[in-house]
């Protein structure tokens, strides 16, 4: 890679993390629970594309895979959030839950 | 790539070798601007959609749609200054596994704040109820 790339990669990791940044801001100050979710899911996409950048400007291939599993948790954890938040609980069987969910309520 | 053009410049002539020029660097540098930028664009673009719009759906719409296309782009990005065929598949695989579960976050997330009571705000419009959808 030319230093002239090397560069513009700085540039561009610097813009992602102004990126997360703003986004930090919708974290703090959403107005529901949904909207500090989606700003933590879309920070945790960000820190993996902040990660890949990172790794080809120190010029350390092994960030990739650091940010492949940050990809696959960052889901998981916001689904995880998510059934937490919905039913209290997360050793619930999803399907009994939602059966028992529409049994009762309807 | 690089390597196979030098051999071949090396083989043919000398005197077209000082004149030789890395065209396969330059694609892959103008490439790697190009999509570097559209893809910083769309992440921007996301979260100033996440910071200003007035409606959770609204930013559920911005976050999720452009996260999805300019992690693409930025992955493919890199992508054009790989150099090993390992890297390559590695960041395919980040681009892959993004692709799929970005969306289905975002469904999520939507489909949990639908059920859990938060409306939209539609003006004179009224939003469907989860039993008209499924009918």
């Amino acid at each position: 890679m030319s230093p002239v790339m090397g560069y513009f990669m700085l540039g561009s990791a610097l813009f992602i993390i102004v990126s997360m940044a703003l986004m930090l801001g919708r974290l703090l100050g959403g107005p529901t629970l949904y909207d500090r979710l989606l700003a933590v899911n879309s920070f945790g996409t960000k820190t993996v594309l902040f990660l890949c950048v990172f790794c080809f400007i120190i010029g350390r291939p092994d960030g990739v895979d650091i940010a492949l599993l940050y990809a696959l948790m960052n889901f998981i954890a916001t689904i995880a959030v998510l059934k937490f938040f919905n039913y209290r609980a997360l050793d619930v069987d999803l399907t009994q839950a939602d059966e028992a969910e529409r049994g009762g309520a309807r | 790539m690089s390597l196979i053009f030098a051999a071949a410049a090396d083989a043919s002539e000398a005197a077209k070798a000082a004149s030789y020029v890395d065209w396969w660097g330059v694609i892959s540098n103008i490439g790697t601007v190009m999509s570097m930028l559209a893809g910083l664009f769309f992440i921007m673009a996301g979260t100033i959609g996440v910071l200003r719009l007035p409606d959770f759906y609204t930013r559920l719409h911005a976050a999720g749609m452009t996260d999805t296309l300019g992690a693409e782009l930025i992955l493919l990005a890199l992508i054009f200054q790989c150099d090993n065929l390992q890297m390559v598949l590695k960041l395919l695989l980040v681009a892959f596994f993004l692709l799929v579960t970005s969306p289905t976050a975002t469904h999520a997330v939507a489909h949990a704040a639908y059920r859990a009571g938060l409306r939209p705000l539609l003006g004179e419009y009224r939003a469907p109820t989860l039993d008209e959808d499924a009918s």
